[in-house]
């Protein structure tokens, strides 16, 4: 194995942990608003991601760099060719940053249902919209010889992406739902499981419509030799595993399982585009690959060095700040800060 | 409108608006760390109550600078694809040790730290007060060992189009890394220290019997913290003055507005700069200064503009290799005088702690209760200087700005992009040090409000 295909798979690890942490931080912001009534509701779901929040965040910002390192073309032609959604995307993200701090500096109802409002935005925004770029890049965009996409915002917004916006807004709001399902307790966990209950019945009917029109739109399930044909079979066990555990009141099962469906349907992303990084819709050979968008193999053998050392060592202290934060919150706890 | 122009408003305006914030985090997150210890050590609750109080200010400011620094992040990309392209090799790899080293440390400790204080021992909780000290400082390092080699390349070779990293020891032993960071570092520790005192300052002035304590404490740490941070940053400062005389010569004449050569060569203190005309048409100046400051002597050439512009033309080909004398030369005025005027200030207020003696010095109370934002405006005045400096590289002496720019953007996208920062920005800004204002007036002795 050469670092080439290591760092497509670090890529899809970063990214893995990115959507199944920030994906529970997107679905609780997205909940807020219809789940929690009372201002003390409100911050008990809030608290649920506020110790963890930012350092979930880090994994976007750290994909984001691993790209830039071992992918610069990825980088360049993707942020540089997506640009209008991902100034979205940024606003949405400042904006819910902020919000979580600035929420609590008032004692003010309208004040801190902005904010309310300013989470559930920036957590919609980026949701949908990671889901529209990870839909295009499934079904390819039209990069040109020079490897840059021209294409603008508009063929971006087509109904496939859209589509697979929605689901992957979908799949967020369970898992978040699930998070609150380990988090919280008392009448506002049952509010929440109610109310996911009928999301999940949605969610499992659009995924599985996003699967066959996958398979018809995209080589993403029938890539030769790397097809996601089996993370995209075992995805969707799981999200049935989930909507099972959930009737039966397992918490912890039911959010494992909300997590294996995000961490497969990113790993059938990346193995079904293998080798590949970027698809061109003009030619195959203008496509970005592993090896046409990588860095010079001495830039890849250092940051393989750092990955090696760091990586575990984040899991590993982050992994420990969950432990620290285990115990379930109520709108009565005393111990919230935001 | 050009998409080069438009781009570099938005890098610019982005790049100083996050580091607003990004110094007070540097400066407090070591600053409570410190106070931390000090209460872990002596066991005095009062220090406990100094971190919390001024942790709130801390956290506001910090909040400002992670979003901000998102943009930050994907901006080289959005913006400046061909950049990327043509940088990616070396570029990147920082940007991405930055993320694994010190962003995860600093963030996740972050969340322990605000939701820790019951959930640790004390010791414990110490450690993460340092972790978030220490990564915040350290993702400084990295950025910097990034930003340096557009300053001064090192460890790399031009290959199949773009620049290549051959040796990453010479990316971290860069020269101007090493100016660089500590200059950045200690910035940090004189903003946090100046901020402080000046909230200290504003309470002492209201003289609220049973708060004077816990700002005297306050002001006394501050003033020590402050004076180290000013003291160090002028001299690395001058350091590094002395080293962009070697590095980038054009830098820093366009700092000191010389267009001719001259030797030995004189100090220009105020002058009217005309950048068309290649000259300064008034100025008052000290003879040999400038010799001395670089050189360490009476005597050395220094070589101007109008010199320095024609063997960068030999070098490169023809066109203009002048930066911004106008923008350089005032920076580098505002900067210098502020960091001299901040010395003399954070000077006085350690020597007036003897025997709390500022506590009745209300004028001087009253200089300090401003003077909390000096700092800040040396240090944007410094990062013009730094970026407006290397014009018209990107990359010194590999690549034109107007060569990094994305093919791929239309102006329309750019203005749309611009105009939502900026109005973001500044409600922002606005909150943020209204925010900072509300908790750093507040009154410690009173209890917290419902979630405040």
């Amino acid at each position: 194995m050469d670092l080439n295909i290591l760092w497509f798979i670090l890529l899809t690890v970063l990214f893995s942990g990115f959507f199944f942490l920030e994906g529970f931080d997107y679905g609780v912001g997205m909940l807020l608003p219809f789940v929690a009534k009372t201002d003390n509701e409100r911050r008990a779901v809030i608290n649920t991601i506020g110790p963890v929040w930012d350092g979930n965040e880090v994994w976007m910002i750290t994909a984001g760099g691993a790209m830039f390192a071992a992918f610069p073309h990825m980088y360049a032609t993707l942020f540089s060719g997506f640009y209008v959604a991902l100034i979205f995307m940024l606003i949405g993200l400042i904006i819910r940053g902020v919000a979580f701090e600035f929420r609590s500096k008032r004692d003010d109802p309208a004040w801190r249902s902005s904010w309310d409002w300013a989470i559930y935005y920036g957590s919609l925004l980026p949701a949908l919209l990671w889901g529209v770029a990870v839909a295009n890049l499934m079904r390819g965009v039209a990069i040109g010889s020079d490897l840059n996409y021209y294409g603008g915002l508009a063929p971006l917004l087509n109904p496939y992406s859209m589509f697979g916006g929605v689901v992957f807004l979908g799949l967020f709001l369970i898992h978040g739902a699930s998070f609150l399902g380990i988090k919280l307790e008392g009448d506002l966990k049952d509010r929440v499981k109610k109310l996911s209950g009928k999301i999940w019945i949605a969610v499992v009917i659009l995924t599985v419509l996003f699967l066959v029109w996958t398979y018809f739109a995209t080589d993403i399930l029938n890539n030769p030799g790397y097809d996601g044909m089996i993370p995209a079979i075992l995805a969707a066990i799981a999200l049935l595993a989930y909507g099972w555990f959930h009737r039966q009141d397992k918490e912890g099962l039911t959010f494992i399982c909300g997590g294996l469906v995000i961490i497969l349907a990113t790993v059938m992303v990346f193995s079904g585009l293998f080798p590949r990084l970027m698809i061109s819709t003009l030619d195959p050979t203008y496509s970005l690959t592993i090896y046409n968008a990588s860095s010079s193999p001495y830039t890849l053998k250092v940051i393989t060095i750092v990955a090696v050392i760091f990586l575990p060592l984040v899991l590993a202290y982050q992994g420990w700040t969950y432990w620290i934060f285990r115990k379930r919150l109520s709108p009565d706890s005393l111990d919230l800060h935001y | 409108m050009d998409p080069v122009i438009l781009s570099r408003w938005q890098f610019a305006m982005t790049t100083i608006f996050h580091f607003f914030f990004v110094p007070v985090t540097l400066g407090l997150a070591l600053f409570l760390a410190i106070l931390e210890t000090k209460y872990v050590t002596s066991g005095e609750e009062i220090y406990k109550k100094m971190t919390k109080f001024w942790g709130k200010i801390f956290l506001i400011n910090f909040a400002v600078g992670i979003v901000t620094g998102i943009v930050q992040e994907f901006h080289f990309g959005l913006n400046w694809s061909e950049y990327a392209r043509f940088m990616g090799d070396i570029f990147g790899a920082p940007l991405a040790i930055e993320g694994l080293m010190a962003f995860f440390l600093e963030s996740t400790f972050i969340g322990v730290w605000i939701f820790g204080w019951n959930k640790l021992s004390k010791k414990g909780h110490l450690a993460a007060a340092w972790m978030v000290a220490i990564g915040s400082n350290l993702s400084s390092l990295w950025i910097l060992v990034a930003n340096s080699f557009m300053q001064n390349p090192v460890g790399y070779a031009v290959r199949n189009g773009r620049a290549e990293m051959t040796n990453f020891w010479a990316l971290l032993g860069n020269p101007n890394v090493w100016h660089q960071f500590p200059h950045v570092v200690t910035a940090g520790i004189s903003v946090g220290g100046f901020l402080i005192l000046s909230f200290s300052a504003w309470h002492l002035l209201k003289n609220k019997s049973e708060n004077n304590e816990f700002f005297k404490r306050s002001f006394k740490w501050a003033a020590t913290y402050a004076l180290i941070g000013s003291i160090l940053v002028g001299l690395i400062g001058h350091a590094q003055g002395q080293y962009l005389a070697k590095s980038q010569p054009l830098k820093i004449a366009a700092m000191e507005g010389h267009w001719e050569t001259e030797q030995p060569a004189s100090f220009s203190v105020i002058g009217i700069v005309n950048q068309e005309k290649q000259e300064n048409t008034w100025e008052i100046k000290i003879p040999k200064f400038l010799s001395l400051m670089l050189f360490n002597d009476l005597t050395s050439e220094f070589k101007g503009l109008i010199d320095l512009n024609a063997e960068e033309v030999a070098k490169y080909g023809p066109g203009n290799y002048i930066p911004p004398v106008l923008i350089s030369y005032w920076s580098s005025r505002t900067m210098i005088g502020i960091g001299l005027l901040m010395v003399l200030l954070a000077g006085l207020a350690v020597l007036w702690s003897r025997k709390d003696k500022f506590v009745d010095l209300k004028w001087f109370l009253k200089i300090l209760v401003p003077a909390g934002l000096l700092p800040t405006i040396a240090i944007t005045a410094g990062w013009i200087i730094a970026e407006t400096g290397r014009w018209p590289w990107i990359v010194h002496g590999l690549q034109k700005i107007e060569d990094a720019v994305s093919p791929t953007i239309t102006p329309g996208n750019i203005i749309f992009s611009l105009v939502s920062f900026l109005v973001l920005y500044s409600i922002l800004g606005f909150i943020g040090v209204k925010l900072m204002v509300k908790y750093g007036t507040n009154d410690p002795a009173a209890g917290e409000g419902k979630g405040e």
